[in-house]
């Protein structure tokens, strides 16, 4: 069983995004970029299936300009076992339609029976490329997964899934797609002399344009706007009396 | 230019979410229908009392006692034929099924839509909501998720034809096994007015027990950071953040909680918000209307047993 795992490049989840006034669009030059933590969660989670026996090959893809092979030495230095490297020239916007696109295209090539990714990327937080892959591809679907259970003979697996009212325990028939969330696995981090290694794993590159696949945008940003957290009075209280004082004053008790 | 809903049930009533949903969708067109996939006809009841509904389409089937998402997006995208939106409240049932329909149908959605601007132009946040962005979709049929915080709950007062979809049940490639539901006769986290929050401070499960008797004594709900989640202090559906809920309650109060932006990202929208916390330079207390810089435990036992 081959276990695909999509990642993502992002702005460093702990570093604030900024906005460029003028190009009214997120500014990524010179911001620090990491690999999405859901996606790193997805392929922690995809090496421990290898490491029990059950997968044959882990391969990561991402899709991308050159700074994306980053991303996958990243995930080759963690442990998956080779990379593909979906380039494009320029930066598009790709959307999860577009990337669903892509990755059913190398899904089908590489005949892979499950495909492990995180449930969104916290860059644009749409929460739905695992989706649409399923749709598209028809493979069976579990999203939100705290809990990965592989069936003894491979052909099913057992999830749990995080849901708004609780936990959610699924039974999905191979081939499948999971959409993992944060509470799944703690992610390794990669050893120094894993990282050498990682130089020397393949990494084959596919030209995006080589695909035929229409990436043309669906949806346009027209502008953005930072809408951080405001600061607020942060009034000083000292006592459960005076608590109760100012909430009723406030008129929300 | 009609919009369908796709409702989410709650037992026998319709979430907080649809009814975020239908005002969202009345920004949008004139003509709004409800889509309602259950094992149980008579559900068809409390949809059709929603005001501004034209009519309900029920798809009913003893197999859709627990949606499988595989079938349910199947049934949507057949039942979208003459419809120009399908919309639903930004939550793990939408957000399941809505990509997949989109999928099927060729079309980009829109998540977490927060403001109706044009036909085609919607606002959404990116970033954990540290960026909000005006989309415009060139799609012909549009598929979107709306924040139940963003829009008014339409309530009730309507009397919606009820239709019965007579649809194929497509064969499902899985399956429903068990639903851990936590019980709780406390408010509804996401449209509480009320909530007190707790995080990794709080230090063990049996302290959390401090979080429930204040949060009963306020008649709030109670929500928890990722942190006292992961700790294993309560269970992940009361998380509030990026990832979690997001809320807008009158009242949050936040005790232990350092403040992650991802955590912020789901309350900042609240009314009025009070951090106890031994921090001053947490971010949570910057966001502060009120803050009572103390130990937690000595504030949250003088709390309990204040006399209101």
């Amino acid at each position: 069983m081959k276990i695909i795992i999509p990642v993502k490049r992002v702005l460093d989840p702990y570093t604030q995004a900024r906005v460029n006034k003028q190009t009214q669009q997120v500014d990524l030059t010179n911001a620090k970029m990491a690999m999405n933590p859901f996606c790193e969660i997805a392929v922690e989670e995809a090496l421990t299936i290898k490491e029990s026996g059950s997968a044959s090959e882990t391969i990561a893809v991402s899709i991308g300009t050159d700074k994306t092979v980053d991303t996958l030495r990243t995930a080759l230095a963690m442990g998956v076992d080779r990379a593909i490297f979906v380039k494009t020239d320029t930066e598009l916007d790709l959307q999860p339609l577009h990337v669903a696109k892509i990755l059913a295209n190398i899904i089908k090539r590489e005949e892979a029976e499950l495909v492990i990714m995180g449930k969104q990327a916290v860059d644009n937080d749409n929460n739905q490329t695992g989706q649409m892959l399923s749709g598209l591809i028809d493979y069976s679907l579990g999203t939100f997964i705290s809990k990965f259970e592989l069936s003894s003979d491979s052909n099913s697996v057992e999830v749990c899934r995080e849901i708004d009212s609780g936990i959610e325990t699924r039974k999905l028939s191979m081939p499948a797609i999971v959409t993992v969330d944060l509470r799944l696995n703690e992610p390794r981090y990669a050893s120094l002399p894993n990282i050498m290694k990682a130089r020397s794993k393949p990494m084959e590159t596919i030209e995006l344009s080589s695909l035929d696949i229409d990436t043309s945008p669906r949806i346009k940003v027209v502008s953005v706007e930072e809408s951080g957290t405001k600061d607020r009075a942060s009034k000083q209280i000292n006592s459960a009396e005076e608590l109760f004082t100012e909430l009723n004053q406030m008129g929300v008790l | 230019m009609s919009a369908l809903i796709l409702i989410e049930l709650n037992g026998s009533e319709v979430s907080a979410n649809s009814r975020a949903a239908i005002t969202a969708a009345s920004q949008l067109s004139d003509t709004i229908d409800a889509l309602v996939l259950t094992n149980d006809a008579s559900n068809a009841s409390s949809v059709s009392a929603l005001a501004g509904i034209g009519t309900v389409k029920m798809i009913v089937d003893d197999s859709l006692e627990h949606i499988n998402v595989e079938v349910a997006s199947r049934l949507i995208a057949d039942a979208m034929s003459g419809y120009s939106f399908l919309v639903s409240g930004s939550s793990t049932f939408s957000k399941n099924i809505l990509p997949r329909v989109g999928a099927l149908l060729d079309v980009q959605p829109i998540s977490d839509v927060c403001e109706v601007k044009s036909n085609k132009t919607f606002v959404r946040p990116l970033y954990a909501g540290n960026v909000m962005a005006t989309v415009e979709t060139s799609d012909e049929t549009i598929v979107m998720t709306v924040r139940a915080t963003a829009f008014e709950h339409s309530g009730d007062g309507g009397s919606a034809s009820v239709e019965t979809i007579s649809a194929t049940i497509p064969e499902s490639n899985s399956e429903f096994i068990s639903l851990q539901e936590s019980e709780s006769e406390r408010p509804e986290l996401t449209t509480a007015e009320r909530i007190v929050s707790g995080g990794r401070g709080l230090g063990s499960k049996e302290n959390f027990a401090l979080i429930e008797q204040l949060a009963d004594k306020l008649d709030a709900a109670i929500g928890a950071s990722r942190a006292a989640v992961d700790a294993g202090f309560i269970s992940n559906d009361y998380q509030v953040g990026q990832t979690g809920k997001v809320v807008a309650p009158k009242l949050y109060l936040a005790v232990g909680i350092s403040g992650a932006i991802q955590h912020l990202a789901g309350m900042k929208d609240s009314q009025v918000i009070v951090v106890i916390n031994n921090d001053p330079d947490a971010p949570m207390s910057r966001m502060a209307d009120l803050v009572w810089q103390v130990d937690l435990f000595d504030a949250l036992n003088e709390l309990n047993a204040y006399q209101v």
